[in-house]
Order: C-alpha cells, then sequence, then structure tokens
C-alpha cells in the first residue's frame, strides 16, 4: 500500500498531501516551541521540546533526509531529552516548582530576542531556498552515498568527533566515581 | 497490485455512497482512512490476540487451563476485557498533573503503533515500502516510547510510579545500544536498510536466511533477543512494571482504558520486536524452501505485463501466504518470549544495568567485529535469489567465487535446523514419556501414607 500511489493519482494530490503534512509539522514545531517558552511548570516544558523535536524531525522526512529524521528521533527525542528530563526531575525540591521571573531579566531577554528575531526574518528573506529535496546522483538511496561520505571524504572530522564523545563518557563515569571512592561508609 | 485494491476501494465506496467519482481531497481522505483502518485493525487484533494467548501459557506453564468460559476456548477473553475497561471509572489521582497524566499513555503507545509502517509483511503489502531507512526507523520511534513510561511515571505523583518511571527509562536506554549493534550486523550482510529488501534478500531458500550468513550473525540474534526483552520491558527484564514488588510500577495510577493502552502499546511493542528479528535474521515472509522468492518474480512479471484481476489474484494469494508466514515466525519469537517470563525469576536493577553494560555490550562489541572481518574474508554472493542468480545451483555460486559463502552457509544451516529439531523432538519425547508417569500430586490416595481426610 504505497501511501503516495494511493493518495497522488496527479502531481496536484501529491503536493496537497504535502502541504498539509508541512504545516502539521511546523505548526506542531513552532506551537510547541512556544510552549517550551511560555509554560511554567519545567516538566511541561520538556514534554513541549518533545513535541518541537518530532515536529522538526517530521519535516527532515518531508525533505527525502529520511536518515537525519531517524538520528534526530533517535539522538534527540531518545536520548537528550531523556536526560533533561532525569536532571529536572532529580534535581526538583519540591513537585511541582514554578519560574518565578524578575522583570529586568524579561526585559533584557526580550530586548535580545527582538534583535535575534529581526536578524532571522532578515536572513530568511533574503536567501534562495532549493524548491525541493537535492537528491541528485542518489538513486533514490541517499543513506549509501551519506555511509559512503562519512567513511569516505569526511573520515576524519567523523572519527575526531567519536574521539570526542568517548572522552565525554570516560570523563563523566570517572567525575562520577571519584566522588563514591572519597566517602568511605 | 497494491494500486488496484487501493484505487478501486476508496472509488467504489464513494460511487455507492454518493453516486459520483472522488476528487482529490476526498481520494486523499479515503486512502488515509483505509490505511487507518487498516493499521489500527492489524495493530488491535495483534494485541487482543496476544493478551489471550499470553494468559493461556501462563495458565499452561502453571498446570491450570487459562481463560476457559468467554468463548470457546476462551478466546473472546480479551474482548470482554476490553468492555471491562471501557466501562470503568476514570479516575485521576487529584495532585497528578492532568495534562501529563492524560498524555503519557499516548506517547508510549503511538510509537509501537507507528513502528508496524516499516514492518514487511509480504513484497506488496508493507505499509511504506519506500522507507529506505525502514530498521532504523523502528528503532528511532521506538526510543520515543520511553518518554512516554518516564511521563506516566512522574505525572502520576506517586513515589513507586517514579521509581518505575527511572529504572524502566535506564534500562531501555541501556539496552538500546546492543540493540542497535545486533541489528547493524544483518545489515551489514544485507547492505542495505530497507527491509522490503532485506525480505527478498531471504528469498532462496533457508540457507540464505541471513541468520545463518556467519556464526556471527547467530550470536547477534541471541544478544539481539535478549536486548529487545529489555527493550519492552519484558520478564525476565520487567523491572518497571514489577508486580511483586511496585504494585504496577509506572501505570500503578492507570486505570481503564489508559491503562489498556500501556498493555495495547506492550503486546504491539513484542510483536514488532518479533518482526524485526523475522525479517532481519528468520527470512522474513519467506519459506524454507525458497519457493515464494520463486513464484514472486514470475507471478509480479505476468501481472505487470498483463494487469488484470486474474494475473492480480495469484500475486495476492502469494502476498497473503507469505504475510501468514510473517506472522507465524514474529508469534513464534512472541511465544518464547512468554515462556522466558512464566519461567525466569526477576533480576534487580543493578544486575540487569550489569548485564548491559558489563556483558551485552562487549559481546555484541565483539560479534560485531567478527562478523565484519568474517565478511571481509569470506566473499558473498551479490544480487537477489531467483531473481539475479539460482539459490540452488552450485554453479552460480562459484562463478561469483561465493564457494566458501556456500558451504559456510549450507553448513550453519544444517547445524542450526537440527538444533532447533533436536529441541524439538526432546520436548516431543518428555510429553510423551510424561504420560507414564503417575500423578502423585494430583492423585492423594495413590500415596502410600495418604489417609482420608476426617471432617
Amino acid at each position: 500500500m504505497d501511501l503516495n500511489a494511493i493518495i497522488s493519482g496527479s502531481p496536484q494530490q501529491t503536493s496537497l498531501v504535502t502541504t498539509g503534512l508541512f504545516y502539521l509539522f511546523a505548526i506542531m514545531a513552532g506551537g510547541s516551541a512556544l510552549g517550551v517558552v511560555a509554560s511554567r511548570n519545567i516538566v511541561r516544558t520538556a514534554v513541549c521540546l518533545l513535541f518541537t523535536l518530532l515536529g522538526v524531525g517530521g519535516l527532515y522526512f518531508l525533505l527525502d533526509a529520511e536518515f537525519l529524521a531517524a538520528v534526530q528521533l533517535v539522538v534527540y527525542a531518545g536520548g537528550t531529552l531523556i536526560l533533561i528530563v532525569f536532571g529536572v526531575m532529580l534535581t526538583n525540591k519540591s513537585a511541582f516548582v514554578k519560574f518565578e521571573a524578575k522583570l529586568i531579566e524579561v526585559i533584557i531577554a526580550m530586548t535580545m530576542a527582538i534583535i535575534l528575531f529581526g536578524a532571522l526574518v532578515v536572513g530568511i528573506l533574503n536567501t534562495k531556498f532549493a524548491s525541493q529535496a537535492m537528491t541528485q546522483g542518489t538513486d533514490g538511496y541517499p543513506i549509501l552515498k551519506l555511509g559512503q561520505a562519512l567513511l569516505g571524504d569526511y573520515l576524519v572530522p567523523f572519527e575526531l568527533a567519536s574521539v570526542l564523545l568517548l572522552v565525554v563518557m570516560i570523563g563523566a563515569a570517572y567525575l562520577a566515581k571519584g566522588r563514591r571512592e572519597r566517602s568511605h561508609t | 497490485m497494491a494500486n488496484v485494491l487501493a484505487d478501486i476501494i476508496p472509488t467504489v465506496f464513494q460511487e455507492i455512497v454518493f453516486g459520483r467519482a472522488p476528487g482529490a481531497l476526498m481520494t486523499a481522505i479515503y486512502g488515509f482512512a483505509l490505511i487507518a483502518t487498516v493499521f489500527t485493525g492489524i495493530v488491535s487484533l495483534v494485541a487482543m490476540f496476544c493478551i489471550w494467548w499470553e494468559r493461556k501459557v501462563a495458565g499452561h506453564i502453571q498446570c491450570r487451563i487459562g481463560p476457559n468460559r468467554v468463548g470457546p476456548i476462551g478466546i473472546l477473553q480479551s474482548l470482554a476485557d476490553g468492555v471491562k475497561l471501557i466501562l470503568k471509572e476514570d479516575l485521576i489521582p487529584k495532585d497528578a498533573d492532568h495534562l501529563l497524566f492524560r498524555l503519557a499513555p499516548y506517547l508510549a503507545f503511538t510509537p509501537a503503533f507507528a513502528a508496524f509502517l516499516a514492518l514487511p509483511f509480504a513484497p506488496d503489502l508493507t505499509f511504506e515500502p519506500r522507507l529506505n531507512v525502514g530498521v532504523f526507523w523502528i528503532l528511532a520511534i521506538l526510543s520515543v516510547e520511553v518518554m512516554g513510561v518516564i511521563l506516566a511515571g512522574w505525572a502520576s505523583n506517586n513515589k513507586w510510579s517514579v521509581y518505575g518511571a527511572m529504572r524502566e527509562a535506564c534500562q531501555m536506554v541501556s539496552y538500546e545500544i546492543p540493540l542497535g549493534m545486533s541489528i547493524i550486523i544483518g545489515i551489514m550482510a544485507a547492505g542495505t536498510l530497507n527491509l522490503v529488501q532485506l525480505g527478498h534478500l531471504q528469498g532462496g531458500g533457508i540457507q540464505t536466511w541471513l541468520i545463518f550468513r556467519s556464526p556471527f550473525a547467530l550470536a547477534a540474534f541471541v544478544c539481539y533477543f535478549i536486548a529487545s526483552l529489555a527493550s519492552n520491558k519484558r520478564a525476565p527484564f520487567d523491572l518497571p512494571e514489577s508486580e511483586s514488588e511496585l504494585v504496577a510500577g509506572y501505570h500503578t495510577e492507570y486505570s481503564g482504558l489508559r491503562f489498556s493502552f500501556f498493555f495495547f502499546a506492550e503486546y504491539a511493542g513484542m510483536f514488532v520486536v518479533g518482526g524485526i528479528q523475522a525479517a532481519l535474521f528468520l527470512g522474513g515472509w519467506n519459506d524454507p524452501f525458497g519457493l515464494i522468492g520463486y513464484f514472486y518474480p514470475v507471478l509480479k512479471d505476468a501481472y505487470v505485463a498483463h494487469p488484470s484481476m486474474a494475473t492480480a489474484i495469484p500475486v495476492l494469494l502469494l502476498n497473503f501466504a507469505a504475510a501468514g508466514i510473517f506472522v507465524l515466525k514474529a508469534m513464534t519469537i512472541i511465544f518464547v518470549q512468554m515462556w522466558l517470563r512464566w519461567t525466569l525469576p526477576r533480576p534487580r536493577i543493578d544486575q540487569v544495568l550489569y548485564a548491559c553494560v558489563k556483558v551485552l555490550l562487549p559481546a555484541s562489541c565483539v560479534v560485531l567485529l567478527g562478523a565484519a572481518l568474517w565478511q571481509l574474508l569470506v566473499p558473498e554472493m551479490p544480487g537477489i535469489p531467483w531473481v539475479n542468480y539460482k539459490p540452488w545451483r552450485f554453479e552460480d555460486w562459484a562463478n561469483q567465487g561465493a564457494t566458501a559463502a556456500l558451504v559456510s552457509q549450507v553448513l550453519l544451516a544444517v547445524i542450526g535446523v537440527s538444533l532447533f529439531g533436536s529441541l524439538i523432538l526432546w520436548i516431543f519425547w518428555a510429553f510423551i514419556s510424561g504420560r507414564n508417569l503417575k500423578q502423585r500430586l494430583t492423585d492423594p490416595a495413590e500415596m502410600p501414607d495418604a489417609e482420608p481426610a476426617t471432617v
């Protein structure tokens, strides 16, 4: 049951579905981002962040970047966000702690946000974006090219990144273990 | 073939109900509705069947019968359970976070549901056959399920639920590593992440199944099986819902339909995991003799050359047979999982994490290294069986320099099948010889020093 074949007898039908899905994912990502900022409950912030990441993953799928979307789900939604939620849950002093921001912090943050927003809008409006996903030369199987690039042209950055992650892991394990050894009970 | 089916049904429906041909939007809606109905139907059917079967298996392992009142062999028990759960009171603890409490079951259920999208039931009966990251998609979407479980534990405002959620998060996230690494071995042997392609690759008979590709693939299968038990919160790794310790772990406060969502998620997840094992290692939809792999290209070419109902029916029948085989293989894996649940005791959480990080992870690293070396040293047979070469002809393998591969695969297949066969024979012999044993435990009159009870 080919989804596009079911739905699209013609290119107009395909783009109708694609446009609808784009708006769905974009609203999910944008609305949840708003929720992250506006929510006063820390755990709800984390949940809104989950939906933001899922929305961005969906947008990656619409751009034919399937591998990137799956990696987004595994690394961000299934890894980083879990860590964030752990940190939130284990460092809460009371059950449902709420944010209390001072007025001067709000003013500074709003100013910086407006400046950043203006810069982003100007940048986006002046960029020429591609009208469809760039998948030439991949023969419909972009992961093959991705794998060949990662282990071919970009081998050194790939290995450096993995060494960095290994160092981080070892450092974290050492720090956590060191604290336990010092207290002899 | 799939297009014939998918075009006819919505059009016929629209013409019958509204009397005119559907427009673009209505076709899209009907397409979605068709998929949603079939999708939801299959997932719910699978979950309901597994629930009934689990109780039957549990009963027979514990020397009792299990559900046998509702329906012929208790087969309608799941239906009765479903009706009961719907009719229950919707209870939310007063101090619980209402929004997150309601959200958590859906977050736990949707990933298991979405993972069905990539499962290759048959060459033409895959929900999304163009998903080029099929295996990775399943892995990715199942890691979102962790979030649902954590939220369920947290939002219940219950210490025991939070413990269950924390333990579950640790366990599921750590076991994803050996899970992924074991999957990589099957992917390496195949060269593609697309599950439909993987199925086609194993169509040449039992010696082409990826589990017999190298001895390391067999080890990878075992590693994957153990890791998938933990990833599914399935015994012996069922600490998150350890029934004897935490009441019900992270879903203690859930009752009624919300609880059934977690249950559905668990059984749907079991089927997904069993499906991956069947697709990656056990030959997918193929039978051990390569018949489906042989007939499929023949019938498909006949259909493509002359598309009509007469040529579509054989292809459809073949697809349904293939889907039946796939479901059978996935159900076998689920069966083994159920055995383990009712046989093994439960380890502590530190033992569980020890088993992951210090046993399973190094094991899967070694197996990955071994499989990679094997693949370098033993040249394999490129191409799809029956399409690019004839898998039962020795000359085809020798021409590609893949004689060593054929010999090793046949040898491993013979070893594997004989091991499995001897297990079955052993169980059969035990069953037959057990009939002669006296039932001492259930018949006290036969015991020498038994006395009739005096009232």
